[in-house]
This record gives structure tokens, sequence and C-alpha cells, in this order.
């Protein structure tokens, strides 16, 4: 789970972790009948209508972040494989140009057939025919990227290394990385296209460390948009920050200029990004009473209006809800303001080998600085979430995501990577 | 290994391979239009330089004290045709279909080695189209070391299979890897002959419907897994030194061209990707970083050999591949605690961060490998 809220402006999301909340009567009962509650779907979105159309690439933002959400997700980390900063470098280059293609609907460098004979195609084909599908590529710097390269000097301090939360149980095979590339797109098969063929140019230089494919989209970033349910069956972070909000974008997403210290100018106009995967225990959440599950989130089910409200955007009364409920607890008037923008998509992996389904979400969160956005905001929930019961955070990364490549001859990383910069 | 791969043979895109097949046999030519070879124990000589294409009759004399073996070949060290163990004295009529183009007539007193070679041309129509002479070369060297390979490997076979029949169980695991070793650097070659890989290499889950299991596998599987020799595995530990002795004889005809040989290469390293890095491959003795290293040290021959082309036709590729062949026997060196041998960690003791490492490592040479074929013809 993960988001929560909120109300008048701002949301929350969160997350949880897992021990036990603290009210819950679990035990009760389950009425049975399924939840028959259908997608409200997000026809509204305005999105939807050009969902085949292509996202610009360049501009002073990196894409993907306020971009309307898509519908599909590949997510991918990376370790890096060489020592060799100017080798590095081209990589970041041959990205960039290959991104910039991918986006627009294009095969990366000469095609995916009519080339040589005797040599593999630059590009793997699979996106051949597809519409650009409003393919994002987001590109982000872990932590461990800044001990190489003499980047040591240029790790801004809100990149921080976080902190282990209550009921983390992290594994190591889905945490980290020295970089990522966040691929979203309203048709999957051009999101994993596009992972691939970035990892193919990688080779060598670059190997995925990681990477999680998501279903379906958990946030909207268009407020007129109805709310996307998560796996658990809840409309969650209902009041995320719009992608026309340019002041709460502003104020909560992006970096300004003199933001950290002196060597982090580079950074101005990006963003930070913590990933975490959270996975769901499906099947106890399913026999969990109607009553517990709408005490748990604070919202009622069926429209996804809080507790008391009748509508899903009315603004929550938080002290009617219980203590430990989730959209209470993460509410920015619970946080001190605090507000991030959410991403998530929901994800299944198939089934964990008990039969259980390997469902969650998978949490990503945009910020200006994550000491004052997912830390603080995750120390609470991890706390006293009640939804901590059905959740475990099982995976988790953060990025520095540097600002928008400008035109046709900037690149990913040049503010970080240049000289000049 | 895997899958039978064909490409060795299939990608027979150059001109100049595209002679003749060659029919052995005794032949009643008119002894006018003959090519006489007189072979001897360090001479070959032979009555012409130049024919006519069509069918080439050769009147051997072997006038030396060993035996000998005469063929014809093509530029590249392909056998046109040729005749083994013609005794001390002896005289053999040898012929062959041969298409306008140059050719080497080589005799070989105690059928191994170099021999004593002729040149002879065949004039006439059909000609083929010359290639790069680096590239026959290349071509020639290569399937000299598949040879050598196949040479070196029979012995080292006859040792695995003498400690089985000796039912002798820890002798027989001491030699199993160090038998397979040639087979692996040179494994493409091999399964182009479609024939052998499946009696000799094939796991059990790669069966088909009514085969019946043979080779080294088998016979792992019995060592490690069933830690007992009977009846059977001596007969078919007999049956794998005459499987290989005739993967050791059809060498030399095998197609290779410089597109083969640079994608043989890339295969080697695919094996290694699929079979080795999940430890498929020698799922009962754990000896998967030899054949590992025997792969990388055939696709790196390979490599090496058309490197001349590669440097002048794309410098970077071969910067890149000489960095990534050195990074790559590195890691593999730390799993062996001397240079010089083939003793590796078993299989079993990697953790998954290390087998991790070792794919990221493969990867990093297999995607430029996959560029080495274009390379080379363009």
């Amino acid at each position: 789970m993960t988001e929560t809220q909120d109300t008048a402006g701002s949301p929350s999301r969160r997350a949880l972790i897992g021990w036990g909340g603290a009210g819950l009567a679990l035990g009760a009962v389950a009425a049975g009948g399924a939840v028959a509650a259908t997608r409200a779907g997000d026809d509204a979105d305005p999105a939807a209508a050009e969902a085949g159309g292509a996202v610009a690439f360049h501009g002073a933002h990196q894409a993907g972040i306020a971009t309307p959400v898509q519908d599909r997700l590949h997510f991918a980390a990376f370790d890096v494989k060489t020592d060799d900063r100017a080798e590095f470098v081209r990589m970041l280059k041959d990205w960039t140009a290959a991104a910039r293609r991918m986006t627009a609907g294009h095969a990366v460098g000469e095609g995916a057939f009519g080339g040589l004979a005797e040599a593999p195609p630059d590009d793997t084909g699979e996106a051949l025919g597809l519409k650009p599908s409003r393919l994002t590529l987001t590109i982000g710097f872990g932590p461990s990227l800044f001990e190489r390269f003499d980047l040591a000097g240029k790790r801004p301090e809100a990149l921080v290394d976080l902190p282990k939360f209550a009921g983390d149980n992290l594994d190591r095979a889905r945490t980290g990385g020295d970089l990522c590339i966040q691929a979203c797109a309203d048709d999957p098969q051009v999101a994993v296209h596009a992972i691939r063929n970035l990892a193919r140019i990688g080779f060598g230089k670059v190997a995925i460390r990681w990477s999680q494919l998501g279903f379906g989209k958990t946030s909207s970033t268009t407020p007129d948009a109805q709310t996307p349910r998560n796996l658990m069956g809840f409309k969650d972070g209902t009041r995320n920050i719009a992608g026309t909000e340019t002041d709460r974008l502003k104020k909560f997403v992006w970096v300004g200029d003199g933001d950290g210290g002196k060597d982090e100018s580079w950074m101005t106009g990006g963003s930070y990004l913590v990933a975490r995967r959270i996975r769901m225990n499906i099947e106890t959440w399913d026999r969990t009473s109607l009553q517990e599950q709408e005490d748990v989130f604070g919202r009622d089910k069926g429209e996804g209006a809080p507790v008391g409200r009748a509508k899903e955007h009315d603004k929550p009364f938080l002290k009617a809800m219980k203590p430990d409920a989730h959209v209470r607890l993460a509410h920015p008037d619970s946080n001190n303001g605090i507000t991030i923008l959410r991403r998530g998509y929901s994800f299944t992996d198939g089934t964990d080998g008990l039969g259980r389904l390997d469902a969650g979400l998978f949490f990503l969160a945009y910020q200006r600085d994550v000491r004052k956005g997912f830390i603080p905001l995750q120390r609470q929930l991890s706390s006293k979430d009640a939804l901590n019961e059905y959740i475990q955070h099982v995976g988790s990364a953060v990025f520095a995501v540097p600002p928008g490549v400008r035109d046709k001859d900037d690149w990913w990383g040049r503010t970080l990577f240049s000289e000049e910069a | 290994m895997r899958a039978v791969r064909l490409t060795v043979t299939a990608a027979t895109a150059v001109a100049a391979l595209t002679a003749l097949s060659a029919c052995t046999a005794k032949s009643d030519a008119a002894d006018g239009d003959a090519i006489r070879v007189t072979a001897a124990d360090a001479k070959c000589e032979t009555s012409t330089k130049s024919v006519p294409a069509g069918q080439v009759t050769l009147k051997i004399e072997n006038k030396g004290a060993k035996a000998t073996e005469v063929e014809i070949l093509f530029p590249d060290d392909r056998i046109v045709s040729e005749k083994e163990n013609i005794g001390p004295g002896t005289k053999y009529t040898l012929t062959a279909e041969v298409k306008a183009g140059s050719y080497e007539i080589a005799c070989r007193p105690g059928m191994k080695g170099h021999g004593v070679r002729q040149k002879l041309t065949v004039t006439g129509g059909g000609t083929t189209a010359k290639r790069d002479p680096r590239l026959d070369k290349a071509v020639a060297d290569y399937r000299q070391y598949a040879q050598d390979q196949a040479d070196q490997t029979l012995p080292l076979v006859e040792t695995f299979v003498k400690a089985v029949k000796d039912g002798d169980l820890e002798a027989a695991k001491k030699a199993y890897a160090p038998s397979r070793l040639g087979w692996e650097r040179t494994e493409p070659v091999a399964e182009s002959f479609g024939d052998i890989d499946p009696k000799v290499d094939v796991r059990e889950d790669g069966l088909e419907d009514g085969q019946k299991w043979t080779g080294w596998h088998r016979l792992e599987k019995a060592l490690w897994a069933d830690k007992k020799i009977g009846a059977e595995e001596k007969t078919l530990a007999d049956q794998l030194v005459g499987d290989l002795k005739d993967w050791q004889k059809r060498v030399g005809k095998a197609e290779i061209t410089p597109s083969s040989m640079a994608n043989g290469a890339k295969e080697l390293l695919d094996e290694v990707a699929t079979g080795k890095v999940t430890g498929e491959e020698e799922r009962y003795s754990h000896t998967d970083l030899v054949d590992f290293k025997g792969n990388v040290e055939g696709a790196q021959k390979a490599y090496e050999l058309l490197k001349p082309v590669a440097t002048k036709n794309d410098p970077a590729l071969a910067k890149e591949l000489d960095k990534q062949f050195a990074a790559l026997g590195t890691l593999l060196d730390k799993y062996r605690s001397d240079k010089n041998s083939y003793d590796f960690v078993s299989y079993d003791k990697l953790t998954k961060d290390q087998t991790k490492e070792l794919l990221d490592a493969v990867n990093a040479l297999a995607e430029p490998l996959s560029k080495l074929a274009a390379a080379v013809v363009k």
C-alpha cells in the first residue's frame, strides 16, 4: 500500500511495513462476498484519449514524473561494470540517443531489419508497428554511483541512504542500484522493449541488478480522473500532485536553484525518487472483513470516500478515523504538510512457490528532498499503520533524478559529468 | 552441448568455398590426364601444377617408409578429397570433381601434421571469387586448431575410458573434465557434424523419444550420482572413444568460413550463458567452469585468427573484444589457484552473486562478439 491521500492538497502516500497495526481487530469474519468493486476505470483521464501518442523527450524536467501516469511500467536498476568514466559517459550519450528515438516511436540505431545479414540488428524489433504509446524514459543515479568516477563531491546531501524502517525485510537482489531507468508506457511491450534495448546497449558498461514490471497504475497525476484502485481494492492517494499544478511541483517535487550544497547545482530541475517493492499478503487481506478493511484504510471501499464523508475527493476528517488508519497517518495534515508525488504500479510476479500471489505495490515517489518526504512519512507509517499487518517492504532504492535533456545535443547526466556544469 | 547448431555448416556464404563435392574412389581414368603424385617421407612431387576443371585424377604412389595420406585442399585447408593410410610401396588412384580455382595437394607422411604441399591450379569455367588471403589463412589456421584439439583429446579420452573400464571410480572422475576440453573449445565445429554431438555430449533431458543415452554425460551420472561402474558403462566408454575418433577424422572436412568462425565464437559464449552459468551442463560433476574455460578459449582462438581483418575493418570493436576477453579471463582465474591448470572450483560452490558476476562478464563479451562476423565479411 500505499498511498494516501488527502485533501486539500497534498498527497501523501505511503506504505508501510509490517507489523500488525495496532488496532486491528483481525479476526473478524469476513463476510463472504467478494467485493465487487468494479474498477472505476480511468476513462476520464484526458491522457487516455491520446494513448498512442508521443510524449516530448526534451524539456527542463525529465518526462515520466509530472507526465500523466501511463498504464504500464518496466523499471530497471543497474550496476556499473566499468571503471572508465569516458566509457560510461559514452554509454549515457548512446542511451540518450536511443531514448530519444524510442520515445518518438522509432527503432533504435539502424532499426530491426534491413541491415547486414551477418550482424544482429541494432533494434530488437518487438515494438515495430506499435505506437509511441506515451513512452517516457527517466534516468536516476543511486548513492553508490557517487563512489565511482570521482563523483564523491557531487553527491547531493538530499540523496541519503534510506534508514531501516520497522518491518523492512529487504531482499538484496531487489534493492539498490547505481542507476535506474523508469520506463512507462500505455503498451507493456513498448516499455519492455525500451528497457531491453537500453540494457543491451549497456552490456559491458552496466548490468541489470533487478527489474520490476508493473501492470496497473495506482496513482494519477491527472486529478479529474478516477483514482485507480490498488490490489487491495481500495483507492489510495486520491489527491496526488497533478502534472498541471506548477506551484506544488515546484514546492514539493523539483529541486530548486540553491537547494543543497555548492556542488549540487547539477540537480536543479531534477528530483529524488524512492522505489519500494511492497508485497501484499493478498490471501489474508481477502479474508478480512469489509469493516476492518475500511478501518485499515480509513475510507469506504465502494466510493473511496474518507470515513464519514460521501465522495472520494471530499476533505477527510482525520479524527473520525481510527488512530492507525492508513489515510490518517499518511495525510499531510498528520505529517507537517509533507507531500510527495506518487507514481506507483501494481505488480503480480506470478506466485511464490507456496501458491501465494507474489503481488503488491511497486511504490514510486518523487520529491524535492527525501529527508523531508519519504523518510519522515515512512517512519510514521512503519511504526503505526494498521496496514502493516498485510504488507511487507521487500525491495528498496533511492535515486537522484537529474534535470531534463534540453535538446538534441544534450544528454542524460550532462550536468553531472560535464566539467562546465 | 546443447542443441545442435549448424551455423558452421550453414554459413558457407563465401563464394570461394563453392567448389565441389568430392568423391573418393578408385578410377580407371586414363593415365594421360592424371596427376602423378609421388609421395615419400619428406617430399611430395606432382607431375603437373595445372589441370582443367572437372574430374581430376591423382595417381598416387607412396615411395616412403611410412604410411601416408594424400589430400586435395581448398585454400582454407578444407578437404576436397582425400585418401588415408596409403602404405609404403603401395599405389592408389583418387578422383574428385573440382571447380576452377587454387588448391593444394598435400602428402602427410605418418598421416599427421601440415604435410608437404604442392600448388594446384584448376582452370576453366566456373571460376570462383577470390577471398581475402588473410581470411583463407584464418580459416586454415582455425581448421588446424580444431584438428589439433581433436588429436589432443583422443589420448585424454582414452585415459578416461581406461579408468572406467578398470572400474576405478576416482581415476575416472579425475579424467572426466580434461577429456572434454578439446571438444568444448571447438564445439561449433563438432556440432556441424549433426550426428556426433547427440552421441557424445547429450544430456539426459536432451534425449529424443527412443534415443539411447550415450556419451560423456551418461558416464558422468554413473560416476557422480550412481557412484558405480557396471558392464553397461564400460561398453559406453568404448563407444565414446569410437564416436570421438569419427569426429577426429571428420574435422578436416568441416565447412568453415570466416563468418562461421565468428558466429561459432559467439555461440561458444551462448553455450556459456545458457548452459554453464546455470550449472546444467555438468549437473553431477559440477565441472562447469572447466567447460566454461574451454568455450572461452575456443572463442578467443577464433577471434585472434580473425583479428587482423577485424582490426582493419572495425578497430573499436577489436579493442573492445580484447578488453572483454581479458576481463573474463581474469575473472575466471579467480576460480583456480594455478593459472596453468584446469583445476577449477566446483560450480556448486559458487554463490548467486558470483554466478551473476560471471554472467555479466559473459554478456559484456558476447554482445560485441555478435558483431564480429559483420566486421570480417564487410
